[in-house]
């Protein structure tokens, strides 16, 4: 018997082992494919060119042009204002959640919340083109609604369940004492929370809204559907813009293999995967602080 | 066992839809034949053929005159087969108050140097550019013949030709570039909510409306293009077979359904007189003989 269960054990025991090691040999070899063929790109194209505010127009109809400026531009206004629309939003329903409302609410908006995670970025898209889209035209006096604005909204909505489940673990993981100690000060419900509670949860509310980014980022069919994918170089949130997601989307299955194109738009998926890895690392980090403290 | 033969189809994108939804019928009724077709792009599909990757290259424009010497120098007749046309139509929303463009003023407006409706007889506001993404070979077929140079960067590139239809609805100083399928259903009825622009070949021409199909056949409306698919030398018999299928009434009923239009007998003469090709080609006509 024991000779059985020694087995089952190791076998256990090493098939995790076996899919730790997948997927981090995914990522490896994910970044290696990107550092690869980037790097041709890098030579034919020249880092100054590739990051420079010149056009982005790779299959242009006389001399092509690789910079990807207004993209990352792009990229940045769509998620900028994302954070702005989710991170208070978020935050603020989170503490709702886990401070304010009653069980039976808390029981049915949490669902609710989840089940906004599970909506298909496909349909976030056309609610922009249908809904937000002409919703911000109108409000605003502009001929249309797709822009920057409307992709950051949307992205908001994606990004929200994120923002919101992890600072709610957040604040719910403060502890009792704290709770307890300012209500024996006589402090009432509201000061508690805004002075006691919210500070003790600062650094992991950074890291639910960075984790957040980290979703709206790399998003792409809503932005590609809901934001115009005009390539000139973006004035504010009310210009159409491109992102680098929708550029690497669009262009990715037509280009010719192994041409200069082909090659920039690994390049650029090289951009956004060290961008999304370094806000993930970063919120990482904040949130590693956080339960070191919490001990 | 029977042996099912395989043909390979490859190219045009505007063309790959189509094409499969003409094999799925065929194939329906010819279970001998297996079809496989894959998009890519006309110069995809031509160079596949160059290089024995295919059996058809589809292609929605002609051949260019490097093509024509390469498959001359391979030892490839390249025979050309019609099937189907398809009309370009530019749509603007109705409150822009144009109904005439001549093709230099649209390539301005899309290059971006006419900014205004005011500059074009319109009422006075900045354009809303909106066309396809630049994987679309309509994109090219659109700046080759109206350009002549690169987009503006404003232009807003939509991911199907449906949703350019859709923003220009809602956008007042919208225009867009779309098939003719979209706005003109084949029983006659046509979209509402988009204004069609009747388009002059020159200052000098008149202006003709794309729903009108004299002008359509020929050549007065000047954003016509014939769909072709090529192949190496005379097409083998499964193949003819299929490409008369295309063109025999069922075929022709279901590129009027995808929003195309049947060939006419003149169509290539018409075509050429205006766009001269830059080298003749045998163009097979399974049409005319199969009516």
């Amino acid at each position: 018997m024991t000779g059985r269960r020694y087995f089952w054990n190791r076998f256990f025991e090493n098939s995790l082992a076996v899919s730790a090691f997948v997927s981090i040999a995914t990522l490896v070899g994910i970044f290696l494919l990107l550092a690869v063929n980037s790097w041709k790109a890098f030579t034919y194209i020249g880092l100054g060119e590739f990051f420079s505010l010149n056009a982005w127009n790779p299959a242009a109809y006389d001399t092509p042009s690789y910079g990807i400026g207004a993209l990352l531009l792009g990229t940045a206004l769509t998620t900028l204002g994302a954070t702005v629309i989710a991170a208070p939003l978020g935050v603020g329903m989170a503490f709702f959640l886990s401070e304010i409302a009653p069980m039976r609410l808390r029981n049915l908006l949490k669902p609710i919340v989840e089940l906004m995670a599970a909506v298909p970025s496909v349909v976030m898209g056309f609610t922009g083109i249908v809904l937000v889209g002409p919703f911000l035209a109108k409000v605003f006096g502009l001929p249309n609604g797709l822009n920057a604005l409307n992709g950051s909204i949307l992205l908001a909505f994606m990004a929200l369940p994120t923002v919101i489940s992890i600072s709610e673990d957040v604040v719910q993981a403060v502890p009792r004492a704290y709770k307890e100690a300012s209500y024996a000060l006589g402090a009432n419900r509201w000061e508690t929370l805004i002075r006691v509670t919210l500070p003790a949860c600062y650094s992991g509310l950074l890291a639910a809204i960075m984790l957040g980014i980290g979703r709206a980022i790399g998003e792409t069919m809503t932005v590609l559907m809901a934001t115009g994918n005009a390539t000139a170089m973006p004035s504010g949130l009310f210009s159409s813009v491109r992102t680098i997601t929708a550029t690497v989307a669009i262009e990715m299955g037509e280009v010719p293999t192994g041409t200069t194109h082909y090659y920039a738009l690994f390049a650029c998926a090289l951009v956004l995967f060290l961008i999304t890895l370094s806000i993930n690392f970063a919120a990482e980090r904040v949130a590693a602080r956080l339960r070191k403290r919490g001990q | 066992m029977r042996s099912v033969e395989r043909i390979t189809v490859r190219g045009s994108d505007t063309e790959v839809n189509l094409v499969f939804r003409l094999a799925e019928a065929y194939m329906a009724e010819d279970s001998a034949v297996s079809i496989s077709i894959a998009g890519g792009g006309s110069g995809v599909g031509i160079a596949a053929l160059l290089n024995g990757k295919t059996d058809v290259a589809n292609s929605s424009r002609a051949l260019t005159e490097k093509e024509i010497a390469l498959a001359h120098k391979r030892g490839i007749r390249l025979v050309a087969h019609v099937f189907a046309a398809d009309a370009l139509v530019i749509v603007v929303h109705p409150s822009v108050g144009v109904d005439s463009l001549t093709l230099e003023q649209l390539g301005r407006i899309y290059a971006g140097e006419i900014r205004d409706w005011a500059e074009v007889g319109g009422r006075p506001g900045r354009i809303s550019l909106y066309g396809r993404q630049s994987n679309s070979g309509t994109f090219v077929y659109f700046r080759e013949k109206v350009l002549g140079r690169d987009f503006s960067p404003a232009l807003k590139q939509m991911n199907g030709t449906a949703q350019i239809v859709e923003s220009v609805m809602r956008d007042p100083y919208g225009i867009g570039y779309v098939g003719l399928g979209y706005v003109a259903k084949a029983d006659g009825s046509i979209r509402q909510g988009v204004r069609i622009v009747r388009l002059k070949a020159n200052a000098r021409r008149p202006a003709v409306s794309p729903l009108d199909e004299v002008a359509l056949r020929s050549g007065d409306y000047p954003l016509v293009r014939p769909l072709y698919q090529f192949t190496n030398g005379r097409p083998s018999d499964k193949i003819k077979s299929f490409f008369q299928f295309e063109t025999s009434p069922a075929g022709q009923q279901i590129i009027l359904e995808n929003g195309y239009l049947p060939p006419w007998p003149d169509m290539l003469s018409a075509y050429h007189a205006l766009n001269p090709p830059s080298a003749q080609i045998e163009t097979l006509n399974y049409y005319t003989e199969t009516r």
